[in-house]
């Protein structure tokens, strides 16, 4: 940051590549404008930010790259509201802000030597492709590592080329699918929710860890499949999307029983999951 | 600790000088039927007739609204103008009671639990509070419920208890010290009064001890929704608390220019929690009471070691539908 002591003052970032991902979703690769605070950055997967479009404020995303990547940031975004729209008027070469990496990250040391089995919904696979990059770049601390991933429609599919990518990948299964109805004529995916296709997917348990990411509905309807599955509370983990403005446990927002999900979240195995009141 | 005595006019002409002095000076105004917080420029405009004013002292130290930093837009690059730390004045506020003093420790425990807040903290580095022991009370005021009083030290960095003529100064941070040392003319020495016979008699309302047993376990209790069925959800309990500190961060955009500013918030409003997706955690209002509570008696205990309540009684005072935080807290501890 311009100046350490003010935690709500945001890094200035050069937007370096703009991809856009699917109908009103882009991915932006932002680098920092001060070379010092960039070489001092450091993030682990799991971690969010604070993104600012200066004139509308700002929005809460991960990080979507993986910190095994040098040199730059990126966050893929949906737009949704006024600051997502305002970012995604903003042109290559332009300046927004950044303020991170806040909250906590996915025990990936602790996951050395196991298999991975991630499981995403819709736009909330940028959190997960930060691990997924993190466990391919150091692939040789990993067992198995699969995919699923699902979307309404073929169409809003994200990071298509790199699913691509994973599916010619030898050492990494994919699954992708589309709710019914979402499919195209040349689809070769699966047609259904994310959940039963998990089921027919049957998984094994032995030495995997499940990382869930999705909507409400979906991480709902998925937890029973993978306890049917053989899957225990402590191999289970996802992250809670809760509300946030100021990412560094003050502004209330995010609270959850006495914890704050910027800041002890937003990773949470089950077993902290179901510690917490059943408020997210 | 240390003790002495000042006399009506002495205080009075002590303030006079620190405000000519440069410190701007909050205290007491009354305007209508109501009191508040102003800064003033002559001591004539002081009035210590309530017994509690509307808002609490805590703006002081946490703006309801204050500017974050600036920034400046030009052929789409950016330049950032940090919070000024130098345009913050020395600030001496006198008057507010005990409960209200006590608040800045909760204020303190959230702005700095993990990473400090630097406007927080830069406004409180320059704050010297000059409290009044409260010689009368009514029926919304709880401190001593909640390890209070009304000659309470905590938090004040001299307290004045009105006594026979003038005032006993109880000197207690070294802050209060370089304040009263500055002109120390103006003191006496300790008179050696007992303060506790010119207190208030603030009743015990409820156990604390049996509240803190029962608060932590009810997140499931029928209580909320009991409790909570008339609350409007207005959020003027949170506005009026001297130790609410939820907090919103907005754009002040003029064209190309503009600033990001904090502005108060409370956890009682229905959108505080809505997620961009349509989903909320919190989508009823007694989720949001319950949350209100466990927030200030369960929440902040556990994470921070400070209760988010001094018993000041505002929140009743304030609530359009007569909600009254102690018959609540009552109840609870009674269950």
């Amino acid at each position: 940051m311009m100046d350490n002591s003010n935690i709500y003052l945001p890094h200035l970032m050069t937007i370096e590549k703009i991809t856009q991902e699917a109908p009103g979703v882009k991915t932006f690769r932002l680098k920092f404008k001060d070379e010092e605070a960039g070489n001092n950055f450091e993030f682990k997967a799991g971690q969010f930010g604070e993104y600012s479009a200066f004139g509308e404020g700002e929005s809460t995303f991960c990080i979507a790259s993986s910190p095994t990547r040098k040199g730059y940031i990126e966050c893929t975004f949906r737009e949704t509201g006024k600051v997502t729209s305002a970012l995604a008027k903003l042109e290559e070469g332009q300046t927004m802000g950044f303020r991170g990496p806040f909250g906590n990250t996915f025990p990936m040391d602790e996951w050395k030597g196991k298999n991975l089995l991630f499981i995403a919904g819709g736009i909330a696979l940028p959190p997960m492709r930060c691990v997924i990059w993190n466990a391919l770049d150091t692939r040789e601390n990993f067992g198995d590592v699969s995919i699923l991933y699902g979307a309404k429609s073929v169409a809003d599919l994200v990071y298509k080329h790199e699913l691509k990518e994973w599916d010619e990948r030898p050492d990494v299964r994919l699954a992708t699918t589309v709710d019914p109805g979402g499919e195209t004529s040349d689809w070769k995916g699966e047609v259904g929710f994310v959940p039963s296709v998990l089921e027919k997917m049957n998984p094994s348990p032995e030495n995997t860890v499940a990382i869930v990411c999705g909507p409400p509905i979906m991480i709902k309807f998925t937890f029973p499949v993978l306890e049917k599955l053989g899957f225990t509370d402590e191999n289970i983990y996802t992250t809670l999307e809760n509300r946030m403005k100021c990412g560094v446990g003050k502004c209330g927002r995010c609270n959850v029983g006495s914890q704050y999900v910027c800041k002890d979240g937003p990773v949470f195995s089950k077993v902290e999951l179901e510690a917490l009141p059943a408020e997210y | 600790m240390e003790k002495k005595y000042i006399s009506h006019n002495s205080l009075m002409n002590w303030l006079t000088k620190l405000n000519d002095e440069g410190s701007q000076i909050y205290a007491p105004v009354a305007k209508g039927d109501k009191t508040d917080y102003k800064q003033i420029t002559s001591v004539e405009e002081i009035s210590m007739d309530h017994i509690q004013t509307t808002q609490s002292a805590k703006a002081v130290a946490f703006p309801r609204t204050e500017k974050l930093f600036s920034y400046k837009k030009e052929n789409g690059d950016v330049t950032l103008q940090n919070f000024e730390t130098t345009s913050i004045p020395e600030t001496v506020v006198f008057g507010i009671h005990p409960c209200d003093a006590a608040g800045f420790k909760p204020l303190s425990g959230i702005f700095n639990w993990d990473t400090p807040d630097l406007p927080f903290n830069e406004r409180m580095k320059r704050t010297t509070l000059i409290a009044v022991s409260c010689t009368q009370c009514d029926e919304f005021c709880f401190c001593t419920s909640v390890n209070g009083s009304p000659g309470n030290t905590a938090g004040s960095d001299i307290l004045l208890t009105p006594v026979k003529d003038g005032y006993l100064a109880e000197i207690i941070t070294e802050k209060g010290e370089n304040l009263a040392d500055k002109h120390s003319t103006f003191f006496e020495a300790d008179p050696n009064i007992n303060k506790e016979e010119y207190l208030a008699k603030v009743p015990v309302q409820f156990s604390l001890e049996e509240l803190n047993k029962k608060i932590s376990n009810m997140f499931e209790s029928p209580v909320w929704k009991q409790q909570s069925e008339r609350c409007l959800g207005c959020g003027a309990c949170a506005y009026v608390c001297p130790t609410c500190a939820c907090f919103d961060i907005q754009e002040d955009a003029h064209g190309s220019s503009g600033n990001r500013l904090r502005c108060w918030d409370a956890c009682g409003f229905s959108l505080f929690t809505m997620h961009t997706s349509g989903h909320n955690p919190r989508e009823v209002q007694s989720q949001r009471w319950r949350q209100r509570l466990l927030h200030k008696f369960s929440y902040m205990p556990e994470r921070i070691s400070v209760r988010g309540c001094t018993g000041c009684g505002r929140c009743s005072r304030a609530c359009p539908v007569d909600m009254n935080i102690a018959e609540h807290l009552t109840e609870i501890a009674s269950l």
